[in-house]
């Protein structure tokens, strides 16, 4: 049956993919919008960045985050000068491993909408004396809205579902960063059969759902570079 | 408010380099072939391409200098596009309101209820866009960029994308709006006769330059300009309706030149109407015919003979003070030897009102 150890993954597993949707929203939509406007000759430089966690293994990805996130890392040394400790097997550490790794899930969508709707929109808006922010709310959220859901539910199922950059950043601490997907290893390896099935069935219904929400609410969905 | 502007803007091996000036009031037309900058130009004026070096001034208020550059949301322009471009994501009514909430509500003596009926919109309020036909598109596109309140109307082939019907009922539309607008128009096309119907004042552009600007009748009648020499040459004269004949389903009108009959039009007496002449419609007579069905016969001088080879030749003709272009074969001038001074008879096998 389900224990506390479990529901606390549960709940460590929400938190880090809402966290992590609301990061990549903010980040991922001037992002997006760049790249779908952008003719500058490092773009293509960014878009293979971006969809790298599509190809890498999780592995390769937290190894290198490990080391990024670590003492001596990037991350790391910044977040010691602010007082904040090391980031490698922090909660904080999974969401800044977990914004890289579901980046092109939210990113790739945005871009597609937003190349769809190209600029004539926001021309046209301006034209009737909308300002860059109203032409933004007014325009773009509205006509881009499926676009959104999309990139929304994708970078947070994404997340919920990830396993082998949590375990290499994260570790397995029980209550911190052991989220869902790690709880279920942690079962069958103690050949806990039934609390895995009621974790892998309930995520396995909860993932299926979403996506029928994906693709009912858009014909065009496109979880790959296009 | 008149308009000025002078605009640079280098593309790829395409350079547009114009400067003219607009009246006030009235439709001006940016007139010339595809490619030739028209709608770059117009885009420059609105604020829509930064990277154009220039000037633009409305009346007293400079949008752009050298050292000034108003945002386009701030230009107090209206913007009617090729395509429509309503906003897929509103009602037709609140496409139509988009600019005018924005706008602060100043209507600048623009009423809305008066712009809305003017283009029968009145009924698709409460229509969503997905639902229109092209013509109806553009008619909400127009009447939302009125409802702006702008200063200054641009609009970039407006019904370039229209069967011919609706192109026509929305001129009807655009000639009616722009008597009662106490705004400039400026309107892009490379269609003379949609030029020659809507427009008083005409810049010719191009390859990125303005070829000649001045009022619309004059530059279509002009030799050194190649619209004189496009296969549907014509010319546009203005006349004042004198009377109509029930019987024959027809109305007289007074231009310099005499009198001109055509198919009745529905238009109080007294009216000052545009004609169009077409220049392969026109035939030349030594004498004055009797024994003709043509109804449109007046006396005219030769201004001048250019040659169009290989077999014909433009005349140009003048009517006491109207200008009138003939296209007759080099063999029938040969053999009614004009020149230039002679006195001959112009008939004109139809007339149509613009």
């Amino acid at each position: 049956m389900i224990s506390d150890n479990d529901l606390q993954a549960l709940w460590i597993t929400l938190q880090l993919a809402t966290l992590t949707t609301l990061i990549l929203l903010l980040l991922g939509t001037p992002l997006a919008w760049w790249l779908a406007h952008s003719r500058a000759r490092i773009k293509p430089v960014i878009e293979a960045i971006i969809a790298l966690p599509l190809v890498l293994p999780p592995t390769v990805l937290g190894f290198y985050l490990l080391l990024a996130l670590g003492p001596q890392g990037i991350f790391g040394q910044t977040s010691q000068a602010l007082g904040l400790g090391s980031l490698a097997f922090t909660f904080s550490g999974l969401v800044i491993g977990s914004v890289f790794y579901s980046l092109p899930f939210v990113v790739q969508p945005l871009q597609n909408t937003f190349s769809a709707i190209g600029r004539r929109p926001l021309e046209v808006a301006a034209t009737l004396r909308a300002t860059a922010l109203d032409r933004f709310f007014s325009v773009i959220l509205p006509l881009a809205r499926s676009g959104f859901i999309t990139a929304t539910i994708l970078g947070f199922a994404h997340t919920v579902g990830e396993f082998g950059v949590v375990l290499m950043i994260g570790g397995n601490i029980p209550g911190e960063t052991q989220v869902l997907s790690i709880a279920i290893y942690d079962h069958v390896e103690a050949v806990d059969y039934v609390s895995a099935h009621w974790l892998a069935g309930g995520l396995l219904l909860a993932s299926f759902i979403m996506l029928l929400l994906v693709y009912r609410y858009n014909r065009r969905l496109q979880v790959l570079p296009s | 408010m008149s308009l000025q502007a002078r605009f640079q803007l280098s593309r790829g091996d395409f350079t547009l380099q114009a400067e003219f000036s607009a009246p006030a009031q009235g439709i001006t037309a940016l007139f010339g072939p595809s490619g030739c900058g028209k709608t770059t130009l117009l885009r420059c004026i609105a604020g829509l391409e930064p990277g154009a070096r220039g000037s633009v001034q409305l009346g007293q208020t400079t949008w752009q200098d050298a050292h000034t550059f108003v945002p386009v949301h701030r230009r107090g322009i209206g913007y009617v596009f090729q395509e429509a471009n309503l906003f897929a994501h509103l009602s037709v009514r609140n496409n139509l309101l988009y600019g005018y909430r924005r706008s602060g509500g100043d209507q600048g003596g623009v009423d809305p209820e008066r712009i809305i009926q003017l283009l029968g919109i009145d009924q698709l309020q409460d229509r969503s866009v997905q639902n229109l036909s092209g013509g109806e598109r553009q008619r909400v596109a127009i009447g939302r960029a009125l409802l702006s309140a702008p200063q200054l109307l641009l609009m970039d082939e407006p019904l370039a994308a229209l069967d011919r019907e609706s192109k026509n009922a929305i001129m009807a539309c655009l000639q009616q709006l722009s008597q009662e607008l106490a705004i400039p128009v400026l309107y892009v096309s490379h269609d003379h006769s949609e030029v020659a119907q809507l427009a008083q004042q005409m810049i010719m552009l191009d390859g990125g330059r303005v070829q000649a600007t001045g009022p619309v009748i004059e530059l279509l009648n002009r030799l050194d300009l190649p619209l004189a020499h496009a296969p549907d040459a014509e010319t546009i004269v203005e006349g004042i309706i004198n009377a109509h004949d029930e019987r024959y389903g027809l109305s007289y009108l007074e231009f310099a030149g005499g009198r001109l009959t055509v198919t009745q039009a529905d238009l109080p007496v007294g009216q000052t109407v545009r004609v169009r002449l077409q220049a392969r419609d026109i035939s030349l007579t030594l004498s004055q015919q009797t024994d003709t069905s043509i109804l449109n016969i007046f006396p005219v001088t030769i201004e001048a003979i250019v040659e169009e080879p290989p077999a014909q030749q433009l005349v140009i003709l003048d009517a006491n003070g109207a200008t009138l272009l003939a296209r007759i074969t080099r063999k029938s001038a040969e053999y009614l030897k004009l020149a230039v001074g002679k006195q001959v008879y112009a008939q004109v096998k139809s007339v149509a009102l613009v």
